[in-house]
């Protein structure tokens, strides 16, 4: 009865991101309109075109402005008149929204649909430094679903789980602390380049091996650093996108499988959702991985970034510490340019819609200094653990 | 339950036994047995009539069968560490480092996983494949399960 995946009927036609503070002054609010109107007016539309709204996590501020503007705030500041609109922390990850907002579109209803995300864990932080600790995010008892089986062992940010997948990696494959490094020292290259980035100043290896341990095998410079953005993109009927300003980024295929259990530690150590959505995103597309000309990969620690490089196909499982060694393959000039922008290592914690604002960039070449060279397909994935989703985007 | 910290210099490395602050679990008819069973001094691991097997965490229902024939039973309390990390950073003015978190397979089955922490060692000579046994931390009316290092088994 469907002779068509959903995805094919969805373009990106404009993308705005606002400052990217450590703090920033203004509020999250202000952020969000300056990220949603540069993309509105990227995509060459008016405010009356929006008809839909799309956020991952929704209105969830948990004490530590993770989500500080959901969709219901946003449509209300912007007076928008929509047709559909939604958020909510329950999907395949941070681009979650990306994809409720495409089925949104696919469903019929709407034709251009607002997704946004943003984020103010930097002045949160600024005002107490314990906000962002798992703790502060529920008073008493635990009762949440899964965070209940970890707080009680202290394990207060996801951090714990991200070193001990990365133990696991480097016990089952060898991977090297060397080898992982070079996430991190590839996107502060990159974030060199990148005006909007939080740290730009150069690294080396003895940098990353002199930072703070922060949960063996897991340093400071493994995590990304914490910002207040908001990062947007819009996204358009691909019967609609042709009046937009520029040559429409087509979503080729999206990935937002989960085969295993919603949780940290009862899923895959090595795999998380990524290889579910790997095999899910490859189903969808004639397209095969070599076809992957740059890559914008969740850094939100630099061991998901290379679980998203096995999970997506990107290099054989078990291989990312020897496919990334030296930084030459990921490199600007390598056979597959990774984090262009500085990733959330280096260039700011947008969480999620920044991998997919830099890879619309580099496609429609308007990347400035970290320009690499034209390309047509670009993938965006990000989340780690049980989250997770990925895009395949193509410019024809 | 004591977690173990390090104090002085390399060469003169002492380890104080250190009561860890921790954050409590909400009791339910589902998670009770699993938080109170030491009580009585045994973990408690849900387990299907249905499939035979465990699951954990626990809920009315089994994730393999869907079988609602589920109830807690004891188990060993022997596994071995799946994997581990060694936590550095006190995430709040409580909290004091180093300490253990780890993913423990139990003995009783491939793939029968929990998280909790490993005490009473140096956390230096926690490794993969480490057996541990359970002890428990009793803090109100939860009896926390927690894994030390255990004889080959």
């Amino acid at each position: 009865m469907f002779d068509r995946l959903f995805e094919k009927d969805v373009a990106i036609t404009g993308v705005g991101q606002s400052e990217v503070g450590r703090p920033s002054l203004k509020s999250a609010m202000r952020l969000t309109l300056d990220a949603s109107l540069e993309a509105i007016a990227d995509a060459g539309l008016r405010r009356e075109d929006i008809d839909g709204v799309a956020c991952w996590p929704g209105d969830n501020n948990n004490g530590n402005s993770f989500s500080p503007v959901g969709p219901n705030a946003l449509l209300s500041a912007l007076g928008l008149k929509v047709n559909w609109y939604g958020g909510g922390y329950e999907g395949p990850g941070p681009l979650a929204g990306v994809i409720n907002g495409a089925m949104a579109i696919a469903a019929g209803l709407c034709r251009h649909v607002l997704v946004f995300r943003t984020i103010t864990e930097s002045s949160a932080r600024a005002r107490d430094k314990g906000v962002s600790a798992l703790t502060a995010k529920t008073v008493g008892r635990d009762s949440s679903y899964f965070w209940q089986w970890y707080t009680p062992y202290n394990v207060i940010s996801a951090v714990s789980f991200m070193a001990m997948y990365a133990q696991r990696h480097f016990h089952d494959y060898g991977t090297r602390p060397e080898q992982l490094a070079q996430i991190a020292l590839t996107c502060r290259r990159n974030a060199a380049l990148n005006p909007k980035a939080i740290f730009r100043s150069p690294m080396t290896l003895e940098d990353y091996f002199a930072s703070k341990m922060i949960s063996t095998p897991l340093r400071m410079f493994d995590c990304d650093v914490h910002c207040d953005a908001s990062t947007a993109i819009v996204l358009s009927r691909r019967d609609a996108a042709h009046a937009c300003r520029q040559a429409p980024i087509r979503i080729e295929a999206i990935g937002a499988a989960l085969h295993q259990p919603w949780s940290w530690d009862q899923i895959s150590l090595t795999e998380n959702a990524a290889f579910d959505v790997g095999r899910m995103m490859w189903s969808r597309t004639d397209l095969k991985p070599k076809d992957v000309s740059s890559a914008q990969l969740y850094d939100g620690f630099s061991i998901l970034t290379m679980i998203w490089l096995e999970g997506l196909g990107l290099c054989p499982r078990g291989e990312s510490g020897r496919f990334v060694e030296g930084g030459i393959r990921i490199a600007r000039d390598g056979s597959l340019p990774l984090n262009t922008n500085g990733g959330q290592l280096s260039g700011g914690r947008t969480h999620g819609l920044g991998y997919v604002h830099e890879a619309c960039l580099q496609l429609w070449g308007r990347a400035g200094e970290r320009q690499i060279a034209p390309h047509k397909i670009a993938v965006a994935a990000a989340g780690g653990g049980p989250l997770g989703g990925s895009l395949l985007l193509a410019r024809d | 339950m004591y977690n173990f910290i390090f104090s002085g210099s390399e060469s003169g490395r002492r380890w104080y036994p250190w009561p860890m602050t921790r954050k409590l679990p909400a009791l339910t008819a589902d998670t009770a047995p699993f938080w109170q069973g030491g009580s009585r001094g045994v973990l408690q691991i849900h387990y299907c009539a249905g499939c035979r097997c465990f699951f954990h965490p626990p809920n009315p229902i089994c994730p393999s069968c869907n079988s609602f024939d589920v109830a807690p039973r004891a188990v060993s309390g022997r596994g071995r560490v799946v994997t581990f990390t060694i936590n550095r950073q006190a995430w709040t003015p409580e909290l004091v480092e180093p300490y253990v978190v780890a993913i423990i397979e139990l003995a009783e089955q491939a793939n029968l996983r929990l998280l909790s922490n490993i005490v009473g060692c140096d956390p230096n000579e926690v490794a993969i494949g480490m057996p541990v046994s359970v002890t428990f931390a009793q803090l109100e009316d939860v009896w926390i399960p927690l894994f030390e290092r255990a004889g080959d088994v």
